[in-house]
């Protein structure tokens, strides 16, 4: 955080600043390439220097993504539920720090970053009441001719990669993170290239929430860089393209298909409308059991 | 395991039925129209190398003309028809599907080499079945949980495989022209005398001209209908090189792409199984259309305290299967369906055998003409073997041994494919259990190959993605 933002009227105080770290595993390293870069607010000044990842980073990401996800989707909706509305909970603790870092990342007015930081609360609660319902809504029971129970579940992907919105840094991030781990995916997140900062700080709350390790991995970096080590990754089984340009975002389907990833173009969405439950959806795989019947 | 074979007289389904013609065009706009810029290959019938027609090859202009009669057919008629009328044309479809399922069923066996049993008595019932299901959703996608007034996508170009050449067609047409699309489809090169004869009955059904469009041809066609600019949705079975290819070919266009591709079924067999029906489902799992499904269960891994028993119940079992004359209605096991995936299992049965795994087979006589291969064993097989990880898709089973369900489970998930899996036990909890743990898009329990309309189908990873059958099934045609 910059002086601007958390003087506060303390005199001279001199501020203590934070390094903003990857979050891999549920631990906080720098880049395992030691690399860094600036960070500004939407004034040009510079607020931070961000971890610059790495392929390697992005791959421990993955890595610790495909740890978690046995524990994570085994885990009961009930569960899964309750921890997602627990980062709400704890999102809303620490509201007015968001606040400052949207308003300062993105260049809106106090106001206009109040309803972003209060929007990403909310969706967090949304989501929180989709994990026990989405199998009621999206699966089935299925009448087949024959002695057999037939039904058919939607289940997590598996480890989802996702480019984060660039421009909207906290709504737009939660509404492409909190979809992909309700139902029980894991993810890796790159992080808005510029505005990296709220993310960064989701992390610290995704670490003292009940989130276990590696459920989020949160990478800052170059888009550019990292994306395609994350489309080309032979252990991931999804991205959401939602922070790639258009060109870019071609060519990382072409390389998503190497393992045949399920990939979600990046589409026009206004993220502080009401979402519907494509996002949810685009990250399950319906699984159809054929149970026998009889005596 | 000599087990005398009773001697049958031969009981050959008579070809009689048939109205073959020497040659086909290309049904573009409701006609059988000549070529623009393709030209004539023929497609033969596998068991006896028989010339049995002359097909069209279809051109860039000759798909660029189907996919043109198909925007029309969409633009002016049929996505301003009612709902309900679209449902009627699909009704009457599934009508005369199984009006004329005798001859449907004897020229599918012809042209594809599977025993008449199957394709009598699997193939076509499903065929009518699908069209069946799908008609009734026509009129009801307001209801299908995709939100109101749910929109077709356009036109679809379906690109399907030589294994059930009909059963295929109808899982790509029916959800398709329910939901309000209108298609052009190309069926395989070695298998296109059944979907010929489904464009007679669109002409019988008197469906508009351009809804379905069928062009003929190999890989060149099937490019030139997936990369064309003028279709809204791709829709492909087939194999996961190709479906790489098309997620490739079609990255950053509008299409929406559904892709049914290979698997490795784990077909787990436990020591509590009932043995008898339990073989019964290896080999319906592994020798139904000898070996040629994409979700065949071509890895029987059994519990050690079972094996042996399995094993030898496996052998008889296979010692008393018929191979022969497709037509002949006592066949269990039917020709391989073309030279080119002969090679392929021969060569990947001989590495099998190089790479230290036993080979077995029942005693056998082999037809002299045709594409032949004897329903193949494979025992002590590792997971690192080739004949393990590759889809072989003929009669060839590989079989590996398990302890713990736990251990199955990791050697099942253990491929990059996730189409399908099999669970052989006398305990339900343990099926659910298994159900669970398995990365498969379907798991049979005690049955194999089991397919309904109603059930959706399709696989996890590298086996594609997006669901045939039920519900799920409409969402590859809408654009939701």
């Amino acid at each position: 955080m910059s002086e601007r933002l958390s003087s506060g009227g303390a005199g001279n105080r001199i501020s203590v600043r934070k390094t903003p770290k990857l979050f891999i595993g549920g631990k906080f390293p720098r880049s395992e390439s030691g690399r860094s870069y600036e960070v500004a607010d939407s004034k040009g000044h510079f607020v931070a220097n961000a971890a610059m990842g790495s392929r390697k980073d992005a791959r421990d990401a993955v890595v610790a993504a495909r740890k978690a996800f046995p524990g994570w989707s085994a885990a009961t909706a009930y569960n899964r539920g309750q921890v997602l509305y627990r980062v709400a909970e704890l999102l809303e603790g620490r509201r007015s720090q968001f606040v400052d870092e949207v308003a300062a990342g993105e260049g809106v007015s106090r106001s206009k970053a109040t309803a972003a930081v209060d929007a990403a609360i909310d969706r967090w609660v949304w989501y929180a009441g989709w994990s026990d319902k989405v199998s009621q809504v999206a699966g089935s029971a299925n009448q087949v001719a024959g002695p057999y129970f037939d039904f058919s579940v939607p289940e997590p992907t598996g480890v989802v990669a996702v480019i984060a919105p660039q421009e909207s840094s906290l709504l737009g991030l939660v509404s492409v993170l909190a979809p992909a781990i309700v139902t029980g995916n894991t993810v890796v997140v790159l992080a808005s290239e510029a505005r990296p900062l709220p993310a960064v700080t989701l992390s610290e709350v995704l670490a003292t929430s009940d989130v276990p390790g590696g459920v989020v991995n949160v990478l800052t970096g170059r888009t550019d860089e990292v994306a395609p080590w994350l489309a080309s990754h032979m252990d991931v089984n999804a991205i959401d393209l939602a922070g790639a340009g258009d060109a870019a975002a071609t060519e990382l389907q072409v390389a998503a298909a190497d393992n045949l990833k399920r990939v979600l173009r990046p589409q026009r969405t206004d993220w502080t409308a009401t979402p519907d439950l494509h996002r949810m959806l685009a990250h399950l795989e319906t699984k159809t059991v054929w149970h026998p019947i009889g005596v | 395991m000599n087990t005398k074979k009773f001697d049958y007289a031969p009981a050959p389904e008579s070809r009689a039925i048939l109205d073959l013609k020497p040659s086909y065009g290309l049904f573009i706009d409701g006609q059988f129209v000549d070529t623009l810029d393709g030209r004539a290959f023929k497609t033969v019938s596998p068991a006896t190398e028989e010339v049995l027609a002359e097909i069209t090859e279809a051109g860039q202009a000759d798909v660029d003309r189907a996919v043109a009669a198909a925007r029309k057919a969409y633009d002016k008629v049929w996505s301003k028809l009612p709902a309900r009328e679209r449902g009627k044309y699909l009704f009457r479809f599934a009508r005369i599907l199984q009006e004329r399922a005798r001859e449907l069923a004897v020229l599918e066996s012809l042209d594809n080499g599977k025993p008449i049993r199957e394709s009598r008595d699997v193939d076509i019932p499903l065929v009518a079945a699908w069209f069946f299901h799908y008609a009734g959703w026509a009129d009801k996608l307001d209801h299908a949980g995709f939100g109101p007034n749910p929109k077709p996508l356009g036109v679809a170009g379906q690109v399907i495989p030589w294994n059930f050449p009909l059963l295929m067609l109808a899982w790509k047409i029916a959800p398709a022209l329910a939901c309000g699309n209108t298609v052009v489809l190309k069926p395989a090169e070695t298998t296109p005398l059944t979907a010929l004869l489904f464009a007679e009955i669109c002409q019988q059904a008197d469906l508009p001209p351009g809804v379905v469009n069928i062009v003929t041809g190999a890989g060149d066609t099937g490019r030139a209908l997936v990369e064309h600019p003028g279709i809204d949705k791709v829709a492909f079975t087939g194999s996961t090189d190709v479906g790489k290819m098309i997620a490739r070919s079609t990255a950053g266009s509008h299409k929406k792409v559904t892709l049914e591709l290979g698997g490795k079924a784990a077909n787990i067999v436990f020591d509590d199984a009932p043995v008898d029906q339990a073989v019964e489902g290896i080999v319906n799992g592994i020798f139904f259309n000898q070996g040629h499904v994409c979700c065949a269960g071509s890895r029987l891994l059994v519990q050690e305290s079972a094996y042996d028993e399995v094993l030898s119940s496996l052998k008889r079992r296979l010692g008393t299967l018929r191979l022969g004359d497709p037509l002949d209605k006592n066949t269990d096991i039917g020709a391989i369906n073309s030279a080119e995936q002969l090679a392929r299992i021969r060569e990947l049965s001989d590495v099998g055998e190089a790479e230290g795994a036993e080979r077995w087979s029942p005693p056998c006589d082999l037809p002299v003409k045709g594409f032949w291969f004897p329903p193949t064993v494979f025992t002590g097989v590792s997971q690192a073997h080739r004949i393990a990880r590759e889809e072989i898709f003929g009669p060839v089973l590989s079989v590996l041994t398990f302890r713990t369900p736990a251990e199955a489970v990791e050697k099942a998930n253990n491929t990059p494919y996730g189409l399908s899996a099999g669970v052989w036990t006398d305990k339900g909890s343990r099926i659910l259990w298994m159900a669970d743990q398995l990365r498969a898009g379907v798991v049979w329990a005690n049955t194999f190959n089991r397919f309904d309309p109603a059930s959706p189908f399709g696989g996890y990873k590298e086996s594609g993605y997006g669901r045939e059958g039920g519900r799920h099934g409409l969402e590859a045609y809408l654009d939701v």
